[in-house]
């Protein structure tokens, strides 16, 4: 008696087991068949519309990753792209990490104001400010160009403290006592001992300033209205979806999806290389009140 | 709180703590009237104690000090601190100059926004048609600002000088040594070290986020649009106009039309945001603890699956999406070729589809991201709180009503709501994926699945409405921040009469 029910639980237990083993393959297939789609459709050799019944092209080929870079300005909107996110990743490390570091240690008047100041700036609609920027721009003559590009995406990283001031917040404090009392400044603490703890969070905000600008529509699509020669890859990419003679009738889906792919590669190898620290940045970060 | 509240269901206290902000509500904005006297006496406080300070440099200055309320620095350049003294000075010079030759110009000129804007006049020689641009209103307005600021910035150190100077007098005379330059700057590596820290980023912040912010909500008081487009036109301002035309009590024709759009937009965003950020977050989680059970292999694999999906940039999944889900995509053109359906579905195309599509769509974008972050949380709820909800004979649905959803819930709820802000102005997801469409004539330049952040920048690339556009950035801010509000409210209240275990 005893040992039947024994057995059946573990019956019961083994048959929730395949069920998830099912569930977990369906949804893996959901995630990742897209991409397969995405990947497969960039090898279409045959020049058709888009409005297509088959998935799997009639003949393979590589003829839309050479006419990406010989027919295209896509290559010039690739070096944009990566020109523009080193140097905000460069800018934005740096102003996040001495913002945090100010917010998280020293204490001064004006800290808790500052941080509901920010709190309240965040939920202003970031395109209500856009066209002031773009008039202040122009006034500076940097519409249309990529450094100011550069000086919209790093101006407010001051915005973005709130995960890395998390981390700081759980270096113990005696460190800094024990150094300060050594005689070392403020900013040697900073430099000398604070930093060389952050690893994680710096590599973690290095990650995500740098994936920012590939996929960012809202600004770059405004300043550079009109000059496709410093369209970042995503408004090059979006301005041919809206072109429909360019994906009907010059066959632009497979290129599409060629410079989807193109863009994809190093982003992925980036992330999977550097997953632990993102997954330990974002669920560090979501968890702190 | 009680027993009650206690016992009730995660929705049942969110319901509760709702109804409850909103009951509260007059009795806070009592107290917030309430209040105000005391902040005005406070304020009044800190003024007076400027004054004081002023006066106090007035009557106990000597001459050095009292020659510094014209020549700022002169006291300090006196008593050999030179770095600081010559670095006031140096900004008094640059803002006068900047005063007389620049922003004094603009200021004057804030309350009309200009009188002429261009005149047409012929070369006399060639007989060309020429045309002489004076006023910008546009440039009037942003530099009036520029120059309120710097003035303000001015008034500042002004009074930072005159405390300064009376200070390092009052340090001579009572026989103190005084702070050497390099004492100075070895203070900016300690005691005003966050004054170096953050000198720059707030540089950043205040010219590209506050000046914008400011001048988009005096833009908004302005009849800016299309018909009075500087440099060839000027733009007046018009007082609460367009706030009055986005609410639909306007003479205009379309001022109905932009209220109706208005209203629809605002529920839509509502409604997006909210099964946006919850549909994630508990399919999230259930993917999470589905990986995380017991006796399933390859944990990493599954999660690994998932997070690359991250790693493709959303905005190559989305538009790539949009092109698969089109009337004409390779979807529809596959199950029409199965057999499956006769015509196409209009995933994008019709309304209520396309609205369920950006939800499904955002879901399959989302759960990696949210699957990420349960996984680490559901990992630190004690196993033996599910064993002896086991022992009580307690099924697993049961177990994740009562221990798993509130656990969750009490610890991520500051996701949560950053999740929920985030949605609410959620660019990416529908522009990319329906740049708002299906269009809708009864809406004003808005589509069934514009949220008002598309909308903002459809009136303002395409339409130049500036002015209204100004007016529902305002809108979209007063939502957000209501709702935020709201949010946090329940927040605080779980964080303090619900400690969890």
């Amino acid at each position: 008696m005893e040992k039947k029910k024994f057995r059946s639980k573990k019956g019961a237990e083994r048959v929730s087991l395949v069920l998830i083993y099912a569930i977990l393959i369906i949804i893996s297939l959901i995630w990742l068949i897209p991409f397969l789609m995405l990947i497969i459709l960039s090898f279409r050799g045959e020049q058709v519309g888009m409005s297509v019944d088959y998935l799997f092209p009639k003949q393979w080929s590589f003829n839309n990753y050479v006419r990406l870079f010989t027919e295209t300005k896509f290559l010039t909107w690739y070096g944009n792209t990566l020109l523009v996110s080193v140097i905000v990743t460069v800018v934005q490390t740096v102003i996040v990490l001495m913002t945090s570091y100010a917010l998280s240690r020293l204490r001064f008047k004006l800290r808790k104001p500052l941080m509901n100041l920010m709190l309240i700036l965040g939920m202003f609609p970031g395109f209500l400010s856009m066209t002031a920027v773009y008039f202040v721009l122009k006034e500076i003559g940097l519409t249309q160009n990529l450094l100011g590009l550069i000086l919209v995406y790093s101006a407010s990283s001051a915005m973005q403290y709130y995960i890395c001031k998390g981390f700081f917040d759980t270096i113990p404090k005696s460190l800094d006592e024990a150094a300060r009392i050594d005689g070392a400044s403020r900013h040697t603490v900073f430099l000398k001992i604070i930093l060389p703890l952050a690893k994680p969070i710096i590599i973690y905000t290095i990650l995500t300033a740098f994936i920012a600008p590939w996929g960012e529509y809202m600004f770059s699509s405004f300043i550079m209205l009109g000059n496709d020669d410093k369209f970042t890859v995503a408004v090059g990419m979006k301005s041919w979806l809206d072109n429909a003679t360019l994906m009907g009738q010059e066959g632009y889906f497979p290129i599409f999806c060629a410079a989807a792919v193109v863009v994809s590669i190093p982003i992925t190898a980036l992330f999977i290389w550097l997953q632990r620290y993102y997954v330990e940045g974002v669920t560090g970060g979501s968890v702190k009140g | 709180m009680n027993l009650t509240y206690l016992k009730m269901s995660p929705l049942e206290k969110f319901w509760f703590n709702f109804k409850a902000f909103f009951k509260r509500l007059p009795s806070s904005f009592a107290a917030f009237f309430k209040a105000i006297p005391k902040k005005l006496y406070k304020l009044w406080l800190a003024f007076a104690g400027i004054f004081l300070n002023i006066g106090r440099a007035a009557r106990d200055g000597d001459w050095k000090t009292r020659t510094s309320f014209g020549v700022m620095g002169f006291g300090l350049i006196c008593r050999k601190q030179y770095l600081r003294g010559i670095l006031y000075l140096l900004f008094e010079v640059l803002f006068v100059l900047y005063m007389v030759f620049f922003g004094w110009k603009y200021l004057v000129k804030m309350g009309s926004l200009g009188e002429v804007a261009c005149v047409e006049g012929k070369d006399p020689l060639t007989g060309i048609t020429t045309y002489t641009y004076y006023d910008n209103s546009l440039l009037i307005l942003l530099y009036s600002l520029l120059t309120i600021f710097i003035m303000a910035a001015f008034v500042y150190m002004w009074y930072q000088n005159v405390k300064g100077n009376l200070l390092s007098q009052q340090f001579v005379e009572a026989h103190l040594t005084l702070p050497t330059t390099k004492d100075d700057v070895h203070s900016y590596a300690n005691e005003n070290y966050h004054k170096s820290l953050l000198s720059i980023p707030m540089f950043g912040l205040v010219v590209f986020t506050i000046l914008p912010i400011f001048f988009m909500i005096f833009i908004a008081f302005t009849n800016y649009d299309k018909a009075h487009m500087p440099p060839a036109e000027l733009f007046q301002w018009s007082g609460f106009d367009n706030f009055v035309t986005v609410l639909g009590g306007g003479v205009s024709s379309n001022s109905k039309i932009f209220a109706y759009t208005f209203g629809e937009v605002l529920l839509w965003t509502i409604v997006w945001a909210f099964f946006a950020t919850f549909t994630n977050y508990i399919l999230g989680m259930v993917v999470a603890i589905l990986i995380n059970k017991k006796g399933i292999r390859f944990k990493k694999l599954w999660r690994t699956v998932l997070v690359i999906t991250i790693a493709v940039p959303q905005f190559v999944s989305l538009m790539f999406m949009s092109q698969l889900l089109a009337d004409q995509g390779l979807i529809n053109k596959l199950l029409e070729k199965w057999g499956w359906i006769n015509q196409a579905i209009p995933f994008l195309t019709d309304g209520t589809f396309a609205r369920a599509t950006v939800i499904i769509v955002n879901v399959w974008i989302g759960i990696p991201y949210s699957m990420l972050i349960c996984t680490g949380i559901l990992m630190n709820i004690p196993a033996d709180l599910y064993e002896s909800a086991r022992i009580d004979g307690a099924g697993p649905v049961k177990a994740y009503m009562k221990i798993t959803l509130p656990y969750m819930l009490h610890v991520t709820t500051p996701y949560l709501i950053t999740q929920f802000i985030g949605n609410l102005n959620n660019f990416n997801v529908i522009f990319l994926l329906t740049g708002g469409a299906p269009s809708s004539l009864d809406m004003q330049n808005a589509g069934k699945t514009d949220l008002l952040i598309t909308w903002l920048y459809k009136l303002t690339v395409s339409e130049s409405q500036y002015g209204i556009a100004s007016v529902i950035g305002i809108f979209t801010f007063a939502v957000v921040a209501v709702l935020s509000l709201i949010l946090y409210n329940r927040s605080k209240s779980v964080k303090n009469e619900e400690e969890f275990m």
